[in-house]
């Protein structure tokens, strides 16, 4: 008995290691992935960014210019997250197995949550720039229906997680459908949610970058620019105080995750 | 110059919720988390406010831009249709997004894998750990486009580039998730292979690996997940080719929205099936262990 047990799990591992090479092979050839080159390249990168990509004192200048454009990205993610957030939690509502009023309900807020989060962000950035131009809305917009989607989703999970328990209590005692919301519900998944918002702002400062490059606005679109003006101390500097923008959000929402959770 | 004004409007915000607190007495007792949860929530809704006010609207009427997009939206989503490739060729365009999402999975995932190992408080000095996770979090920070562009300056626009650059934030992410799933392994477990003369290797390869076998393949499936999203933008936005690229020129280039609407379903439907068979996967490991 004991030997079959180690045969069959050897003979699992080898089919699952097989199964893999067998991917990557094809991966390689289907994306004409130069193996040599792309490891050959991070060296190669590193040589380059310690000669070429750092910010020198003539870069400085820029400052003014970035400062705001920095300021209006995070905003901009702040406030997609925000009004998000509040229609995902309706969505969330409406779409969670506890508390959905009834079915039909469930699955069209489950539908529209599927498909916000899957239509891919390029293709919101593209289609809102069509009719919003190269302003700040086409960047908030795309970051709140790709941040709608995601939001309701892991509210729903949220919401479900919390469980039966407090529910089935209160419908016991005769509390109605706002009593349970407001008195079970919120109360016992709030600090989660929060922690999910706070990581959707994360998330969304980067990806407002991605944003930026391909509509032209923000500070994607400041990194883009001097990127192809091939001034790459500007673009380090750029990319240096997204870094430092970024890393000082997750400290703060790590220590309020800290105190909420 | 931002965090300071949230600070500040944190406090003056708090100071305000509390006199509202104290008047209702049916209100549980103010904590310092739910403080906090309401503190954070009014500073994020007095932001939010700050922009909407503060906002360039360069003169667009947003009603009509929502009309607009509602109007493309139509287009894209009832009248699909291709005619610079054929399906099979989008298809094909398909599989080479999901080569480079594997890829870089996978390089991800193998440095992960030792770089976890580096920063579970459990497994390594903490010295090390702190380093590691100090490490992860800087290249967490930058986002992945700009890992890719920087990269291609050295390697040239296309698949290495891409690959490398979306490995390194699959790197950084399944790193902080192996690592928090090796420290959930008893500490007892360790101890007691120590304690039987097993080294730092055994101890691995013989308890930590198989104990949390099946949160690293459900977390690195996951990050497979999200990296086909990731490399759908950087075909649009790095010329890493694949279906991103497609989707690239149909928008910005040729702007014929039928096209987009083609694609985009293509991209929903794989989007669909990889949430489908992650959440399987995820069924399917948890059942058994």
């Amino acid at each position: 008995m004991r030997d079959d047990i180690f045969t069959k799990r050897r003979n699992d591992n080898l089919g699952f290691f097989a199964l893999l090479i067998v991917l990557t092979i094809g991966s390689i050839i289907i994306t004409k992935y130069d193996v040599m080159k792309g490891f050959s390249s991070i060296s190669k990168a590193l040589i380059w960014g310690g000669s070429n990509f750092y910010p020198d004192a003539e870069s400085l200048r820029i400052l003014p210019q970035i400062l705001p454009k920095l300021q209006e990205t995070v905003l901009m993610s702040i406030a997609a997250t925000t009004v998000a957030a509040v229609f995902a939690l309706f969505l969330s509502l409406a779409g969670s197995r506890t508390t959905r009023i009834n079915r039909i309900f469930s699955v069209i807020s489950r539908g529209i949550a599927s498909l916000f989060r899957n239509i891919p962000l390029v293709a919101w950035a593209m289609v809102l720039m069509l009719a919003f131009s190269q302003s700040p809305l086409t960047g908030y917009f795309a970051l709140f229906f790709a941040s709608l989607g995601f939001l309701t989703r892991a509210f729903m999970e949220t919401i479900d997680e919390v469980g039966n328990n407090s529910i089935e209590a209160l419908q016991a005692t005769g509390a109605g459908y706002f009593h349970i919301i407001f008195q079970a519900v919120l109360p016992a998944s709030m600090p989660q949610m929060i922690s999910w918002l706070l990581y959707m702002i994360e998330t969304n400062i980067r990806d407002a970058t991605l944003v930026g490059v391909l509509t032209g606005t923000g500070i994607g679109f400041s990194f883009d620019l001097y990127y192809k003006r091939f001034d790459y101390h500007a673009a380090s500097l750029v990319v240096i105080f997204i870094v430092i923008t970024v890393m000082l959000i997750e400290f703060v929402s790590n220590n309020i995750r800290r105190v909420i959770l | 110059m931002l965090f300071e004004e949230s600070i500040k409007g944190w406090a003056q915000l708090g100071d305000s919720v509390k006199d509202n607190i104290s008047v209702k007495s049916i209100n549980p007792p103010l904590n310092k988390a739910s403080f906090a949860m309401r503190a954070i929530l009014l500073t994020l809704l007095a932001l939010t406010i700050y922009f909407f006010f503060s906002l360039d609207y360069q003169g667009i009427n947003v009603l009509q831009g929502f009309a607009d997009t509602f109007d493309n939206f139509k287009t894209i989503f009832l009248h699909p249709h291709a005619h610079r490739f054929t399906l099979g060729e989008a298809f094909v365009n398909v599989v080479v997004t999901l080569g480079l999402a594997f890829l870089a999975t996978l390089i991800g995932g193998i440095i992960a894998l030792f770089l976890g190992l580096l920063a579970a408080q459990n497994l390594a000095p903490k010295h090390v750990t702190n380093f590691i996770k100090g490490f992860v979090a800087f290249i967490r920070a930058v986002p992945t486009i700009l890992w890719v562009l920087i990269f291609a300056v050295a390697a040239g626009l296309g698949s290495a580039a891409a690959i490398i650059g979306l490995s390194f934030h699959s790197i950084s992410y399944l790193t902080k998730a192996f690592s928090e799933s090796f420290e959930d392994l008893d500490r007892s477990v360790i101890e007691a292979l120590m304690a039987s003369g097993a080294n730092w290797w055994q101890i691995i390869f013989q308890a930590v690996i198989p104990s949390s076998v099946s949160y690293l393949l459900s977390w690195t499936f996951l990050r497979f997940e999200i990296n086909f999203a990731n490399a759908v933008a950087m075909g649009a936005a790095a010329g890493a080719g694949g279906i991103g690229f497609d989707l690239f020129m149909a928008g910005n280039f040729y702007f014929d929205l039928r096209e987009v609407g083609v694609i985009t379903y293509l991209i929903i439907a794989i989007a669909i099936v990889l949430e489908v068979a992650s959440m399987n996967i995820k069924q399917k490991l948890q059942k058994s262990t």
